[in-house]
């Protein structure tokens, strides 16, 4: 039952995967419990509640982060996005796809912020930002090679003690070649049409 | 009637060949609902309240300040909370850690007891009650202080006799060419499951009902059952979805605070444990302190082996890590003693964690055998060959199948072990100096009796029922691959329920017992279910229910030292100039018995042999002697292998049959850690030339050594 608003309760619309939720939440609720607790949204773990596992990691605004470290007050008016958000209907994300396919987990309960993060990194990576084991980290030097180091540094934020860590870094790096040849295939058939 | 199409499909072949996880979609959407995640109308939310001494007594709890906070419903404590049975002999063949027995009384026997629970309509203000709550205490001096050295060690009987001894040590040791006498340690450690303990308790209609996160929904209603004096029929405890668990969740505090709230309240209540409430509730691997003495003749072959491991526990319950158990099975000598010692301090009670005993025992035991090897100028491998027993080196049984030689063979090919230069500190890269070591592994393959249920049902599909739990491990696919083939359908026509104490006893998921355990009871039901609808009579709408119980089987199985083994590899890199250790690869291969999902059984080895890199370089849970608590008892102040510190591990496996056997499974779950930290330890020595005997392996202990100073 949600309270009225008052000084320690406040009524916010949270942005949600695309959804809008209106809710009213004590002050103290991190976006973590707000999704767990009050929006039955269980997809994002609670690992350690101290942002040092990443089990609860979202995308805000496209960027991951823990939500066990926001406050559910100050996400208003940003862009979420959840394990539950990644999936087009019954198509699975790459990411997911690659993780199912390649036992990218065991017990899967790290899975969801894996997921979250690997879907950040992947667009981090293609934007050209570099990692603490990037060579090259000059601005025009572009995407380095996104090798299994780089995979392994840029998933670190993301404890799995059921030590999955092997083929998650494989799945990754499966997620990646069907993004860059679906890439490829949109830009084939792009210049296809534009030839036609 | 319908008329079922079995028999017109039959298929086998399910078990051996790679098959996704049949909850994988659930897993990777989210969709999976863990214990904490179910919702209940009406739900309360419990936090707990731990002790800040580490002994004495409770002179108050000032809850009346507490109960007047927004939505607080209750505070229990010690004075008020409901009297629970601590006097019984729970599943395991053990009595309960009085730690999950809740506010009896008003000692405190270690910082982190639970001294009181309090229950809110949110977990915001269950929390802010918690942290509101003031408890004074008697303060009595404290011994946390655990050593080699302690006068107070006793010997102490548990799943296994603390003392083997056959011949005369001194004597052998005195006839041996080459001697070994060293000491190694390896700290507390934490299971730490990424899910944190979860459990949400309710009555229903005179049922008490339990949402838990655990490794075996039988055990903990049985331990329920009996702490609260209800008939075992009237619990039923469920765990669907387990987020990790290596030996901690088994009947814990956080569940009976959960029963007593929802009895007194009348209303669900959900207690999860915080992370760092986990580090002094949950259980942990105690530290151990071991000696072991080798005497060898100049060829290698073991006269004498002495392996004492010494390890702590709580001073409310006694549990002791049998680090000297892994020479038993492992290695014959003319005069052999093991010894596990115990020391009681104020510290909380430690359990059972991944490969518990053999884990720090192979750290030490594989560790002196590179030694040994070195001293006597001889491969490591070879010394092992030299070595290999013919029969269980103190019960004189008969292996049910030994396959270590040809892991280390199959092993020592893949990692290019032939063109190893046994010389240390010759291999330089940079600031990097290269190593490579190697390792033994086993681990016991056991049996525990279970029942299943399988129905054939009017449409053809069939429906498995087993009290068994998946914490990760693969189970719920193991079994639905076991079932089909049992039933000779594909695997699409089973559907495999697990993780409910109302499908009858079952094993845990532990000592690597489950999947062989459960699938013997899956493939008794099956079977017999097959024999039946071959009969051709048809299936009626309520389907056709065979259930079995593997107790007279196990019962009946011959006396065997029946363990599964393997070959640890491991290279390393360590930096000279900081003293970091990295790991650049590993293989493991393993003799485990009929392997059912090769897909999933790998993860889980090279699961075990990423928890031997956490455990050789990064786990320790450091206890400050004045306070008696945990300095970090947290992931940030205690460290468990991330992506970076992994690199590409492989595993795999070599035939283990053993026509004998009903099943042909062995355990995976624990072998995959045993041996791995000595290998990568071994390696560590063949890079720098320096032993390192003390866990985990940290650059300021790597630093005096690399830079040619005496090891610290």
């Amino acid at each position: 039952m949600a309270p009225a608003p008052s000084s320690t309760y406040s009524a916010i619309t949270l942005n949600i995967n695309g959804e809008k939720y209106a809710l009213s939440v004590d002050h103290r609720t991190t976006l973590l419990d707000a999704l767990r607790e009050r929006l039955d949204l269980t997809g994002t773990k609670k690992g350690c509640d101290q942002g040092q596992c990443g089990a609860c990691t979202i995308l805000l605004d496209g960027r991951r982060a823990v939500s066990c470290l926001q406050l559910a007050v100050a996400a208003q008016g940003r862009e979420i996005t959840t394990i539950e958000g990644m999936a087009q209907g019954e198509r699975l994300h790459p990411v997911q796809q690659a993780f199912l396919d390649l036992d990218g987990y065991q017990c899967g309960y790290c899975t969801p912020g894996q997921i979250c993060s690997a879907v950040a990194v992947l667009e981090e990576h293609a934007a050209g930002w570099p990692s603490a084991v990037t060579d090259d980290v000059r601005p025009e030097a572009g995407p380095p090679p996104l090798t299994a180091e780089e995979i392994r540094e840029r998933m670190s934020g993301n404890l799995c003690r059921c030590g999955a860590y092997v083929s998650i870094v494989q799945a990754v790096a499966r997620a990646a070649a069907t993004d860059a040849t679906d890439a490829e295939t949109a830009e084939a058939e792009n210049t296809a049409e534009a030839v036609a | 009637m319908t008329t079922v199409t079995t028999g017109t499909t039959t298929a086998k072949g399910s078990v051996g060949t790679a098959h996704t996880r049949v909850e994988g979609r659930d897993k990777v959407t989210g969709a999976a609902r863990y214990a904490g995640e179910i919702p209940f109308a009406e739900l309360a939310h419990g936090w707990l309240v731990l002790s800040t001494v580490a002994r004495g007594r409770i002179s108050s709890v000032q809850d009346a300040s507490v109960l007047g906070m927004p939505g607080v419903l209750a505070v229990l404590h010690h004075r008020n909370a409901p009297p629970v049975e601590t006097d019984y002999i729970g599943l395991l063949g053990v009595r309960p850690d009085p730690t999950a027995a809740v506010f009896q009384h008003d000692r405190v026997p270690h910082v982190g007891w639970p001294v009181a629970l309090v229950v809110a309509e949110t977990s915001e203000q269950a929390r802010e009650a918690a942290e509101a709550l003031v408890v004074h205490y008697e303060e009595e001096p404290h011994d946390v202080a655990f050593s080699g050295s302690r006068a107070d060690a006793y010997p102490l009987d548990a799943h296994m006799p603390a003392v083997s001894e056959k011949g005369d040590l001194e004597s052998e040791l005195a006839a041996s060419a080459v001697v070994l006498d060293a000491e190694y340690t390896t700290p507390e450690e934490h299971h730490s499951p990424m899910e944190p303990h979860a459990a949400t308790a309710f009555w229903d209609g005179g049922r008490l009902e339990v949402v838990d996160s655990n490794q075996g929904t039988t055990w903990v209603a049985g331990e329920l059952a009996k702490m609260f004096s209800l008939d075992p029929a009237s619990v039923r405890v469920r765990s669907e979805h387990v987020g990790g668990g290596f030996g901690s969740k088994g009947l814990r505090a956080h569940q009976v605070a959960a029963v007593m709230a929802a009895t007194i309240l009348q209303r669900p209540v959900r207690v999860i444990m915080t992370r760092r409430q986990m580090f002094s509730l949950a259980g942990y691997r105690s530290p151990t302190t071991q000696r072991i003495r080798l005497g060898a003749d100049a060829d290698g072959r073991l006269r004498a082996l002495e392996h004492h491991c010494l390890s702590l526990t709580s001073t409310v319950h006694e549990f002791i890590e049998p680090g000297a158990g892994v020479a038993r099975a492992m290695y014959d000598a003319d005069a052999h003693h093991t010894a596990n010692r115990l020391v009681r301090l104020d510290v909380p009670t430690p359990t059972w964690m991944r490969a518990p005993g053999e884990a720090p025992g192979s750290f030490a035991l594989e560790s002196a055998l590179d030694e040994l090897a070195e001293k006597c100028g001889i491969d490591p491998i070879a010394l092992r060959v030299r070595n290999e027993p013919e029969r269980g080196p103190v019960s004189g049984l008969p292996f049910s199948s030994r396959n270590l030689l040809a892991c280390f063979r199959e092993g020592a090919h893949r990692f290019g072990w032939a063109d190893r230069d046994p010389r240390p500190g010759l291999r330089r890269e940079g600031r990097w100096l290269l190593g490579t070591g190697t390792a033994a592994a086993s681990f016991p393959a056991g049996a525990a009796p279970s029942t299943a249920v399988v129905t054939a049902e009017a449409d053809g599909s069939f429906t498995v029922r087993i009290a068994a739990a998946d914490i990760g491990t693969g189970a719920r696919t193991a079994l639905t691959l076991v079932a089909a083939d049992a039933l000779e359908v594909t695997p699409d026509r089973v559907r495999v329920r697990i993780g409910d104490s109302d499908f009858g006893p079952a094993m845990i998921a532990g000592g690597s017992m489950g999947t062989r355990s459960w699938s013997w009871a899956v493939m008794t039901a099956a079977g017999e279910l097959r024999e039946r609808l071959a009969l051709g009579t048809g299936v009626p709408p309520e389907g056709i229910t065979v259930r079995s119980d593997t107790s007279a089987a196990i019962g009946a199985l011959a006396q065997k030292e029946r363990h599964a083994f393997g070959a640890q590899f491991a290279e390393v890199a360590v930096d000279v100039t900081t003293g970091e250790v990295r790991v650049r690869r590993m293989l493991g291969v393993f003799a485990a018995g009929r392997i059912v999902n090769p897909l999933t059984a790998r993860n889980q080895f090279i699961g075990g042999m990423t928890w031997g890199i956490s455990m050789a370089l990064h786990e320790e849970a450091v206890r400050d002697q004045s306070s008696g608590g945990h300095v970090g008892a947290d992931l940030a102040g205690y460290h468990v292998a991330t992506h970076a510190d992994v690199p590409l591990i492989e595993a795999d496996w070599v035939d283990d049959p053993d026509p004998e056997d009903p099943v042909g499974i062995k355990g995976i779950g624990e072998i995959g850690i045993v041996g791995a930290a000595a290998a990568i330890a071994n390696a560590v020595w063949h890079a720098t030339g320096v032993r390192h005997r003390s866990l985990p392996i940290r650059p300021d202990r790597v630093l005096p050594g690399a830079t040619g100073a005496p090891h610290a």
